[in-house]
């Protein structure tokens, strides 16, 4: 038997109000399923279960705030279901949740819509996650259904009531960083990267696209950071208890900013060996449902790294500090005109100012120069991306 | 379509892809970013919410006129057989 515990969603989480089972004594779970809803600081998250078996008991009911660690369910592993719990061998087969069938945010589950039928995407989501057949909706005056046509369901409930609270997150996130300011001693390196050949490249490339397969710069720049953190093992991975552990992969998670003041970074996997319109697909998928408060455990957990991107029309550049136990960070100020000698002539070139902060436990200006050098190298060829 | 029906075409797309400002009064003047924080992927993903309600193509280049509701309207109106 497995005890199911409340996880660590950071490292300022101390406890947690579960919200929601989404599974019942019985259920068979794998590896990855979203078994609970829990409500911390920073909004609400889908717990994933990391062991496949039948749930056994439940032990903490809805609404009960609890520490990290308390026990609040039993698995009974595979091996053990045949002797224990022979009843529940015919659990029903578990439905695949609509957001795992969505690649863009913007591709929704159509197969059961007629092409006739005009639904906003956002409605058609919410339909979806509500179970609803869109057929079943009345449109609205002008003939669509849009969100004002599907009822409300418990994600919306979820958005504003257990999902975001931001002055709660606001704490959160000053926890973190007086935890970071505090402890790791940081060192920053700053680099003006030439990044015209990436926005040509964008250019040609959105011009021969349809519409949702248009690329924004964050997919190939994460790319490229990504391959370029590779390169640098003492950049990328958890710094605990005096031993720094590199990772293999790197999992980058990406500072999403909320409306209203919040800001969350949750994780992409393995942000090294996807292609840059996966990661398209990913991010696309990723910051709506950061901002609706609704990431999965992992996605909080999981990351290596951050990357914290201002964004067109932003500031030059940025200063960040490091998520513990990260042991660096990635910013990138906007992307502006600047003058920049080519050979011997001054030209207007499109600059993105990159910094890299370091853990300087783990590693020093070198590795950051290191980094950046490569970065640089890597966006000048954005399509071998 | 009249402009009246654009215009509440245009609003739905937008709090289709920011549904936490669902609701909110537009001011047809000012820009989504500016009044929403509506970001990039925010606004590609407006833009392809106005494609798809209304077929219209929208190019790279004619994002600088989407970027208020009234130059949206006036955009589709345009656009639009």
């Amino acid at each position: 038997m497995i005890e199911f515990k409340m996880p660590s969603l950071g490292a300022d989480m101390e406890a947690a109000t579960l919200v929601e089972w989404f599974k019942a004594p019985g259920d068979r779970v794998e590896r990855g399923d979203i078994i609970a809803l829990v409500e911390t600081q920073k909004g609400a998250i889908e717990i994933e279960v990391f062991n496949e078996g039948i749930i056994g008991e439940q032990r903490i009911q809805p609404g009960r705030k609890v520490p990290v660690g308390t026990v609040l369910a039993t698995i009974v592993g595979p091996a053990e279901e045949e002797a224990s719990i022979p009843a529940v061998k015919t659990t029903k087969p578990v439905e695949p949740r609509p957001q795992e069938r969505l690649t863009r945010a913007e591709e929704a589950p159509a197969p059961a819509t007629p092409p006739s039928l005009r639904i906003t995407p956002a409605a058609r989501r919410r339909a979806a996650a509500l179970g609803i057949s869109p057929e079943s909706l009345a449109p609205g005056s002008d003939g669509i259904i849009g969100l004002a046509q599907v009822p409300t369901g418990p994600e919306r409930a979820h958005r504003r009531g257990a999902g975001l609270d931001l002055d709660e997150m606001r704490k959160a996130i000053g926890a973190a960083m007086v935890r970071s300011h505090r402890d790791i001693p940081h060192y920053w390196v700053m680099h003006a990267i030439d990044a015209t050949p990436l926005f040509e490249w964008l250019e040609t490339q959105n011009a021969i696209r349809p519409m949702e397969r248009r690329l924004l710069y964050i997919a190939p720049l994460m790319k490229a950071v990504a391959l370029a953190l590779k390169q640098v093992p003492e950049l990328n991975g958890h710094y605990k208890d005096g031993v720094f552990r590199p990772s293999p992969a790197v999992h980058m998670g990406l500072a999403t900013a909320l409306r209203g003041g919040g800001l969350i970074a949750p994780a992409i996997r393995d942000a090294d060996s996807r292609t840059v319109d996966e990661l398209m697909d990913v991010i696309a998928e990723l910051v709506p449902r950061a901002r609706l408060g609704r990431l999965r455990s992992s996605e909080m957990t999981d990351g290596t790294v951050t990357l914290s991107n201002l964004g067109e029309g932003n500031a030059d550049s940025v200063f960040p500090l490091i998520y513990p136990n990260q042991v660096a960070i990635v910013g990138c100020g906007t992307a502006c005109p600047r003058p920049w000698v080519v050979g011997n002539a001054v030209a207007i070139r499109q600059v993105i100012q990159v910094t890299l902060a370091g853990d300087h436990r783990v590693s020093h200006g070198r590795h950051a120069a290191q980094f950046l050098t490569r970065l640089s190298e890597l966006l000048a060829h954005p399509e071998g991306l | 379509m009249t402009d009246a029906e654009l215009s509440d075409l245009v609003a739905r797309s937008l709090y289709a892809v920011a549904p936490d400002v669902e609701g909110e009064p537009i001011d047809p003047n000012k820009s989504f970013r500016a009044q929403f924080e509506i970001d990039s992927m925010d606004f590609l993903n407006f833009v392809i919410g106005l494609h798809k309600a209304t077929g219209v193509e929208i190019l790279e280049q004619d994002y600088p006129d989407l970027q208020t509701l009234s130059g949206a309207v006036a955009f589709l109106r345009q656009r639009l057989p």
